[in-house]
C-alpha cells in the first residue's frame, strides 16, 4: 500500500510538475509578486461581458498556456481536474467545454489547488494518464456578487475580512524525468468545523482544519516543520496564520520562520486589503509561479503546500450554522529520479 | 475537554485576538461625511427657495430629497460611492444617500443577468427590508394613532 498513518499518501512514481502558468488581475499584479506571474489582465473583464465569463476564459487561458509550457499537446492530457468557488464551479466546467480534455470537476473552495494536485498526481502516479491538468481560479468580484454584496454598496469591510484574488493557476503533472519538482506525497484533510459563524473571519474558521491536516502530516510521516524549506498555507490570512502558529505550538510543533501563509504574502500593505488575500486564486497563483520558480532556482527544495478551503454556502451561514473547513497538504520537492 | 468546551475556548481566543474596529476614527469619519451630506441638504433647501420664493418649505424639502438621491445614484454608477461609502460608514448609509446606493449599487451589479429577473428583481434585496420595516411600522403607527 503506498499509505503512511491514516491519512497520508506516497507517490512512488514522482509525479513532475512538467508545466505551469498563472493569470491575475490588475491589482494582484500590483502586489508583491508581480514579478513571478506569467500574464496580468489589465482590465479584470478579459474581454468578457460578465465577472463570471471572465473567471472562466481565466481559468482555461491558464490551462490552455501551461499545456504549452509543458511543450505537450492537449490530446497528451489525459484529465483535468479544476475547480472554483461559483455555484456548480461553472467556471471550471465552462473552461472545459472547448478544451476537450476528460474532466473532473472538483469542490473543494479555497482548498482546490492542493485538491486537484492531489488527484492528479494519484492518476499519473498509477498510470492512469501520461499528463494531468490541475488546475484552479478565484475572481474577486465574481466572489463578492454571490458570497457578499454588490460592488458599488457603499459599505465597509470588517478589519478580519480578507479579499478575494482574481487569478488563476494551473499546474500540468506527468512522468517526464527532465523535470526536476515532483509530488512526493500528500496528507488528505478531513472536515473541520470548531463552531466558528462568522463568514468575514475565514482565517480562524479554517485555521483549525489545517492544524489538524499538519499534524496529521508530521505523525504520519514523521517528519517535523524543520524537515521543509518552506510550509506554506493557502489562504489563512494574517490573522488565520498566526492562530495556526498558536494551535501547532499548543500541539507541541513549532512553526518558525519557514512558515509563510500565501494570503498574507500576496498584496501589500498599502492595498487595503485587511488580512490579506482569499480564495482559489491566492493559493494557484503563488505555487504556480513564486514556488515553482524558487523550487526550479534550487533556492527551494522541499515544500509542504497546505491549501485551506472554508465549505460553506450563503444558505448555509444565512441559517446560523458554522463553518466546516477543510486542509490538504502536498509535499513538493526538488530532485532527480 | 469536550468538544464544546474546546470551541467556545477557540471562540473566545479568537474574539480576543482578532483585530476590532476602532471606534472613534469612524465615528469621526461618519460624523463629518454624513454632516457635510445634511449641510448639502440643507444648502439645496435654501438654493430652491431662493430662486422660486413662491415654494413652501416642504416642497422645497422634497427637492433637497430628490437632488441627493439622484447624486447618490449618480456617484454610484460612476463607482465613486462605495470608495466614500467605505470611508464614511454610517455617515453615509444613515442620509437619503444611503438607501438611493442600496437600490442602485444592485441594480448596477445584477443587469448582466437581465432587465426583468436581474435589475428588477435584484434591485431590492438590500433596501428590500428596510422598504418593509417601513410600511410594517407605518400600519402600526397608524393603528395605534386610529383607537388614540
Amino acid at each position: 500500500m503506498n499509505r503512511l498513518g491514516r491519512q497520508t499518501i506516497v507517490f512512488k512514481n514522482k509525479p513532475r510538475v512538467v508545466g505551469s502558468y498563472t493569470v491575475v488581475g490588475p491589482k494582484e499584479g500590483r502586489g508583491n509578486f508581480a514579478k513571478f506571474f506569467d500574464k496580468i489582465l489589465e482590465d479584470d473583464l478579459f474581454g468578457e461581458k460578465s465577472y463570471e465569463a471572465a473567471e472562466s476564459k481565466m481559468l482555461k487561458f491558464a490551462i490552455t498556456e501551461a499545456i504549452k509550457n509543458a511543450n505537450i499537446d492537449k490530446t497528451q492530457i489525459d484529465a483535468l481536474f479544476a475547480g472554483d468557488l461559483m455555484n456548480q464551479i461553472i467556471s471550471s466546467s465552462f473552461a472545459a467545454r472547448k478544451l476537450e480534455i476528460p474532466y473532473f470537476g472538483l469542490f473543494g473552495a479555497c482548498s482546490t489547488m492542493a485538491e486537484s494536485l492531489i488527484m492528479g498526481s494519484c492518476y499519473v502516479d498509477g498510470g492512469f494518464a501520461r499528463y494531468a491538468a490541475c488546475a484552479t481560479g478565484s475572481h474577486f468580484s465574481s466572489a463578492e456578487k454571490q458570497f457578499r454584496y454588490p460592488l458599488e454598496l457603499g459599505t465597509q469591510r470588517p478589519p478580519t475580512s480578507q479579499w478575494t484574488v482574481t487569478g488563476t493557476g494551473c499546474t500540468i503533472l506527468g512522468n517526464d524525468d527532465s523535470a526536476g519538482i515532483f509530488v512526493e506525497c500528500a496528507t488528505i484533510g478531513k472536515v473541520v468545523d470548531w463552531d466558528v459563524t462568522d463568514a468575514n473571519n475565514m482565517g480562524a474558521a479554517m485555521a483549525p482544519a489545517a492544524m489538524s491536516t499538519l499534524k496529521a502530516h508530521f505523525e504520519d510521516t514523521g517528519r517535523t516543520a524543520d524537515d521543509y524549506d518552506l510550509i506554506l498555507t493557502g489562504d489563512l490570512g494574517k490573522l488565520g496564520s498566526e492562530i495556526l502558529m498558536d494551535l501547532m505550538e499548543y500541539n507541541g510543533y513549532k512553526l518558525g520562520s519557514n512558515y509563510n501563509d500565501c494570503g498574507q504574502m500576496i498584496f501589500n500593505n498599502t492595498q487595503k486589503t485587511f488580512m490579506g488575500g482569499s480564495g482559489c486564486g491566492c493559493g494557484a497563483s503563488i505555487l504556480n509561479s513564486y514556488v515553482y520558480s524558487r523550487m526550479n532556482k534550487g533556492m527551494l527544495k522541499n515544500v509542504l503546500f497546505i491549501a485551506t478551503g472554508a465549505l460553506m454556502s450563503t444558505l448555509s451561514s444565512q441559517q446560523g450554522n458554522s463553518i466546516p473547513a477543510i486542509a490538504h497538504a502536498v509535499s513538493i520537492k526538488f530532485g532527480g529520479k | 475537554m469536550n468538544e464544546k468546551e474546546r470551541n467556545q475556548r477557540y471562540n473566545a481566543y479568537v474574539s480576543a485576538k482578532m483585530t476590532k474596529t476602532k471606534p472613534w476614527p469612524s465615528l469621526f469619519h461618519a460624523f463629518w461625511v454624513g454632516g457635510l451630506i445634511c449641510c448639502l441638504g440643507e444648502l439645496i433647501k435654501d438654493l430652491c427657495l431662493y430662486i422660486s420664493p413662491e415654494l413652501s418649505t416642504q416642497t422645497a424639502s422634497t427637492w433637497s430629497l430628490i437632488a441627493l438621491i439622484v447624486l447618490a445614484a449618480l456617484l454610484t454608477g460612476l463607482g465613486i460611492f462605495d470608495r466614500i461609502g467605505a470611508y464614511a460608514g454610517a455617515g453615509t448609509i444613515i442620509p437619503i444617500t444611503g438607501f438611493s446606493n442600496s437600490i442602485a449599487s444592485p441594480a448596477v451589479e445584477f443587469k448582466r443577468e437581465g432587465l426583468v429577473f436581474g435589475l428588477m428583481a435584484k434591485m431590492f434585496i438590500i433596501a428590500g427590508p428596510v422598504i418593509v420595516t417601513g410600511v410594517v411600522a407605518s400600519i402600526i403607527v397608524g393603528l395605534v394613532y386610529l383607537f388614540i
